[in-house]
């Protein structure tokens, strides 16, 4: 049988436009099949056909040639948290999936999640602002899929998915930022707060609840029904254009005024990632988090965002577990940490 | 210890957290914990389904012969009905939404603000939503033909019409007798 193994996915390359401030953007459509109950209330044998139906169909394609294929049920635990922790399945999918499939392409841009709360999620993640060039991938294997396949779809409601909130066009977009200079400032709350009364939502990327962890922020829209993908789109680039601009005029505030400091900090993080013997998990993600807003400001080169982008994902608990090869527990993560990272690090020098 | 935020101060503050079986723990001075905490609390809450649902029943329970009506909808293919629906927060199949229209149209009104879709239309439906579109349109023409006491230009908007609701309904029954059939 063939193994997982921890590899780096497009969206952490680097490239793309306004990677200073945007580390990734994605965008997911939500398919159901006509005719097929809905995963949830679906039988282990629905899910079962709709899991068949869907392979059949891509089966010796030519555009499906460059997939994947990982049924859950033959992943371990820690290799499902690592695919979670990628951002290339939801946790529902690794936990709570009957029948759950993952179709992911090579370069692990696009992952296609099969019985997921709908019978399809199809989704395209990049590095840094581009979220058109997400949703253009999407659609590919949105019509590539729905060659051979009828979607359940109203003509008044659009598609129809499990979940009223998703309804319309099934599309979630959304972006994952680093907002050091504007959390440490708290100017955060004034332009987060706003944005759900626009049809958006803030939540921090990691951590539950309300927390914000590594100043990583994901916005997202919150609407689907009414909008069109392009308008839900545009909608998003015009506000994240502008917390864009508040990030920089914030970090631009700090240089001036505490450039040392924000030297020091960085210099120290990059220290602490070296040649620290133990480290949990939230440490770990603030000490890379200075680290790259030292980067972004030119205080620290040794660095670049490939490197800051691989320490973000192989310190999350499943990705440590994946790259030792074996279960660990949370002491034994904690010694694990610091022997990945240096590892990493030593790799960029050489 | 000193804080993990600053790692300046002396770590007077730990926080254990257990979420999912997943523990985490927090090492922080006193200043550094403060301020983590404004932070963690001044976010807009996340939004609730269940919460919405919750208060939508509690208005529609206020008129019992409604709350009773909704409690009748079922739906026909996947026998879900609409009070099981409120509780669990999600639509059994595609025959839901009509099933549970009368209830569900205010409902994604109040989600999303608006209630028609206006975006992608998947390929195979795209001719069937055109023809759609275009009913809605030559009636409203239609209309104002009649208004405007344009017989002969109404009695032709009406064989158009007639001629495209002959199209969508001939395209309903062969869909049931032999589905995926195009012609
Ligand atoms: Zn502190
Ligand atoms: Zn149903």
């Amino acid at each position: 049988m063939k193994q997982l193994e921890f590899s780096l996915s497009r969206w952490m390359d680097g490239g793309g436009p306004e990677t200073d401030i945007v580390i990734s953007s994605r965008v997911r459509a939500a398919r159901n099949l006509e005719g097929h109950t809905f995963p949830c209330l679906a039988s282990e044998e629905e899910t079962g056909d709709v899991l068949e139906k869907i392979n059949s169909t891509i089966a010796g394609k030519k555009d499906f040639s460059e997939f994947l294929y990982w049924p859950m049920g033959q992943l371990s635990e820690f290799e499902k948290q690592a695919l979670v922790e990628k951002h290339l399945i939801s946790l529902f999918l690794a936990r709570e999936s009957k029948n759950g499939a993952l179709l992911l392409r090579r370069d692990e841009a696009v992952s296609v999640m099969i019985n997921e709360e709908d019978h399809l999620r199809i989704q395209a993640i990049l590095p840094g602002l581009q979220l058109e060039e997400a949703w253009q991938e999407t659609e590919v294997y949105d019509d590539l899929l729905e060659n051979d396949l009828e979607y359940a779809f109203h003509e008044n409601y659009g598609y129809l998915t499990a979940c009223p909130t998703n309804i319309g066009t099934g599309l979630r977009a959304s972006v994952m930022l680093h907002l050091p200079a504007l959390i440490v400032t708290r100017q955060i709350n004034r332009y987060l707060g706003a944005l759900s009364q626009i049809g958006l939502t803030a939540r921090g990327v990691y951590g539950e609840g309300t927390e914000i962890i590594g100043n990583l922020v994901q916005v997202s829209n919150q609407v689907t029904l009414g909008q069109s993908e392009e308008e839900i789109i545009s909608n998003l680039y015009s506000v994240i254009g502008q917390v864009i601009e508040q990030e920089q005029n914030a970090r631009q505030a700090l240089l001036d005024k505490k450039r040392a400091d924000l030297a020091d900090k960085a210099w120290r993080a990059l220290g602490i990632l070296e040649h620290a013997q133990i480290m949990s998990s939230q440490e770990a993600m603030q000490l890379i988090s200075d680290l790259r807003l030292g980067h972004d400001l030119g205080l620290i080169k040794l660095v670049n965002h490939k490197l800051l982008n691989e320490l973000l994902v192989l310190i999350r608990p499943g990705c440590l577990q994946l790259l030792a090869g074996r279960e660990l527990n949370n002491s034994e993560r904690n010694i694990e940490r610091p022997v990945q990272v240096k590892e990493a690090l030593d790799r960029y020098k050489e | 210890m000193l804080c993990q935020e600053c790692r300046r101060k002396e770590a007077n503050i730990h926080i254990v957290k257990n979420i999912n079986g997943n523990q985490s723990e927090l090492n922080l001075c006193e200043h550094c914990a403060r301020k983590k905490e404004e932070l963690d609390f001044s976010f807009e809450p996340q939004f609730s389904l269940h919460k919405l649902f919750a208060s939508m029943l509690n208005q529609s329970l206020s008129d019992s012969r409604e709350a009773m009506q909704a409690d009748k909808m079922q739906c026909p293919s996947c026998n879900l009905t609409f009070s099981q629906f409120s509780q669990i927060g999600r639509l059994g199949c595609s025959s839901c939404v009509p099933a549970f229209e009368e209830k569900f149209k205010p409902l994604l009104r109040r989600i999303h603000g608006g209630s028609t879709h206006a975006g992608k239309v998947p390929v195979k439906a795209r001719k069937r939503v055109n023809i759609l579109r275009e009913l809605d349109q030559l009636k409203e023409d239609l209309k104002v033909k009649i208004q405007n006491e344009e017989f002969e230009k109404a009695a032709l908007l009406r064989d158009r019409i007639k001629a495209a609701e002959k199209e969508i309904y001939e395209k309903n029954d062969q869909n049931e007798a032999e589905k995926g059939d195009q012609q």
